[in-house]
């Protein structure tokens, strides 16, 4: 399994790709991929936003990444799983979040996935500030 | 003499945490991180209010000691690390 946390704009399908063909190494024992992407909105609650800050609590993030893709290859038969999560200042229609899993047959992969994103969206230290159109806010709730 | 008691100068001597806050938390405590000294058997909720004057704990606030989630009565101790975030919103 792989986490990792991004200052800069990453591509989700070229990293999946690229992870899938160098550090995997399983063709042949995979069926399935299931993949989530997570790309910012131009909208929120009514609002236009314009642009968004992510903060994240620099080690308590990677290490609670970890712990719940540790969860999941105990929880499911999967392969292999990645998260890749943007932090810092992006714009619209850029991906904050990717996960993928690999897995023999499709009900891991996309159980697997589902779960790595609930948990992420609920308990890892990630935090967004939105810039509108006048001033800027917390993001409080999590939809 | 009793100063020199391992077992009473671990009751008396003060503990050295290191308090973290995040996001709305840190703009509204106007601090991210800073190193306190806490006296012995001190709890979560405690360095919240030595480290902020005394204000109010939101029912919402996340706790951590040592980047795991604990509750607001968890003890802390000697070289700790603290911290103090609003509900996450990644993803």
């Amino acid at each position: 399994m792989h986490i990792e946390i991004r200052q800069q704009p990453f591509d989700p399908f070229d990293e999946v790709r690229d992870y899938q063909r160098n550090t995997l190494n399983e063709a042949g024992k995979y069926g399935a991929t299931a993949l989530f992407i997570g790309t910012m909105r131009d909208f929120n609650e009514g609002d236009d936003v314009r642009a968004m800050t992510l903060e994240h609590y620099p080690g308590m993030t990677e290490k609670h990444l970890e712990k719940i893709c540790g969860e999941a290859q105990k929880r499911w038969d999967i392969i292999d799983s990645l998260i890749i999560h943007r932090v810092g200042d992006m714009y619209p229609d850029d991906p904050i979040v990717v996960v993928a899993v690999w897995s023999a047959h499709r009900a891991a992969a996309f159980e697997a996935s589902r779960y790595l994103m609930e948990e992420l969206k609920s308990r890892a230290p990630f935090w967004k500030k939105e810039q509108l159109s006048e001033g800027s806010r917390w993001v409080e709730h999590n939809s | 003499m009793i100063g020199f008691d391992p077992v009473y100068r671990n009751l008396v001597s003060s503990m050295s945490i290191a308090v973290k806050f995040f996001a709305s938390l840190r703009e509204q405590v106007g601090k991210s991180e800073e190193r306190l000294d806490a006296g012995p058997a001190a709890t979560v909720a405690e360095i919240w209010q030595l480290a902020t004057g005394g204000q109010p704990l939101a029912a919402n606030t996340l706790m951590a000691v040592n980047m795991e989630y604990v509750d607001a009565g968890h003890p802390v101790q000697d070289g700790d690390e603290v911290a103090f975030f609003p509900p996450v919103t990644g993803g």
